[in-house]
């Protein structure tokens, strides 16, 4: 692919780099990639890879924009509120790379158009906020042999890991969803807004990495950071022969909507 | 064995270099780039930015209009 003069301007700074230059920007270029949820991992995560030039960026999210989500959903302005997420992240998405074909899903990935909808990209991203989709995304590209970028937040804390396949899975670390309430949601116990956009961007990275070949990725590592004594953390990690999904007897082979939390439920039937 | 032209008297940093990188991008082992460049900045880091990035600079030499000067970069 031969580049116009503004897309050599555009990319200039991934050009210059060793590592990158045009051969890895022209991947980003090709790149397809599924984001799921535009709220607060999927806001930093969608404008980065949109500035980035990855070339298809797809987005799944149910919900409408709430004047709560303003706090850290950074890809969300005030005229949005109430206007579906993914048609304000799509709009902005546009503002800031009119190369980038956005493919929006105003829906919930759910365990019956899950493997459709990510069979269409080379990446998924988990920008969500509760363990039912993050299980069913790990399941999901499992059976799909996409590789994908877990990342999850709350309070001051943030974890990311990243599956390719063969590498230790989401499920090798964390057995199964916990039970609906043992563990609180953002809008239950709160979140700092600016911890979102530290994990999203260390997902968009790990997304450009792999879309470039560049580097390590954190497979079979978990990274975790508390943003009150900003200390990070790298447990390695490893394959679990007893995982129920990617072990030698997985007792997981289908896929499966876990239970909500009650007020999960109900405060996205608040927002519709 | 190829030789390619680019001319960047125009350009300014850091687009001297980038437009640089992407003419480079083109050669395989054994070609060669010739850069048409202005003193100052561009004769500065062009040619150290290529060696950083593994190319060889095989020469510099001033060209016909004064204050400019053309390097021969290979791969």
């Amino acid at each position: 692919m031969d580049f116009t003069e503004e897309q050599i301007q555009r990319y200039s700074r991934h050009i210059l780099l060793q590592d990158v230059g045009v051969e890895g920007q022209e991947k980003i270029n090709n790149g397809k990639v599924l984001i799921v949820g535009a709220g607060g991992l999927g806001a930093p995560i969608a404008l980065y890879l949109a500035a980035a030039g990855v070339g298809t960026i797809g987005i799944i999210d149910g919900d409408v924009v709430d004047l709560s989500n303003l706090q850290r959903q950074v890809i969300h302005f005030t005229p949005d509120v109430n206007k579906p997420k993914v048609i304000s992240a799509k709009e902005k998405i546009n503002l800031i790379n009119p190369d980038v074909k956005v493919v929006t899903y105003q829906k919930l990935l759910t365990a019956e158009n899950a493997l459709d909808i990510i069979n269409d990209y080379d990446f998924v991203v988990d920008g969500t906020d509760n363990f039912p989709v993050k299980f069913l995304i790990n399941d999901a590209c499992m059976i799909a042999k996409k590789p994908f970028s877990h990342g999850g937040i709350l309070r001051f804390d943030g974890q990311t890991l990243t599956y390719v396949p063969g590498s230790a899975c989401y499920r090798c670390l964390f057995h199964s969803p916990p039970p609906p309430n043992a563990v609180p949601t953002c809008s239950q116990a709160g979140v700092l807004g600016a911890i979102a956009g530290m994990l999203g961007t260390i997902q968009a990275a790990e997304v450009l990495k792999y879309l470039t070949g560049v580097g390590d990725l954190l497979t079979n590592r978990l990274l975790t950071f508390n943003a009150k004594t900003m200390e990070f953390r790298t447990v390695h990690t490893k394959h679990n022969d007893n995982c129920p999904v990617c072990g030698s007897h997985p007792t997981v082979t289908g896929l499966v909507d876990y239970e909500q939390a009650v007020c999960d439920i109900e405060s996205h039937r608040k927002q519709k | 064995m190829a030789n390619y032209k680019l001319d960047i008297t125009k350009e300014h940093c850091p687009m001297t270099f980038v437009k640089t990188k992407i003419e480079l991008s083109k050669l395989k082992a054994g070609d060669t780039l010739e850069v048409l460049l202005t003193e100052g900045e561009p004769l500065e880091n062009v040619p150290r930015s290529s060696e950083e990035q593994g190319f060889k600079v095989l020469s510099i030499t001033e060209a016909e209009v004064k204050g400019t000067h053309l390097i021969v970069i290979q791969k």
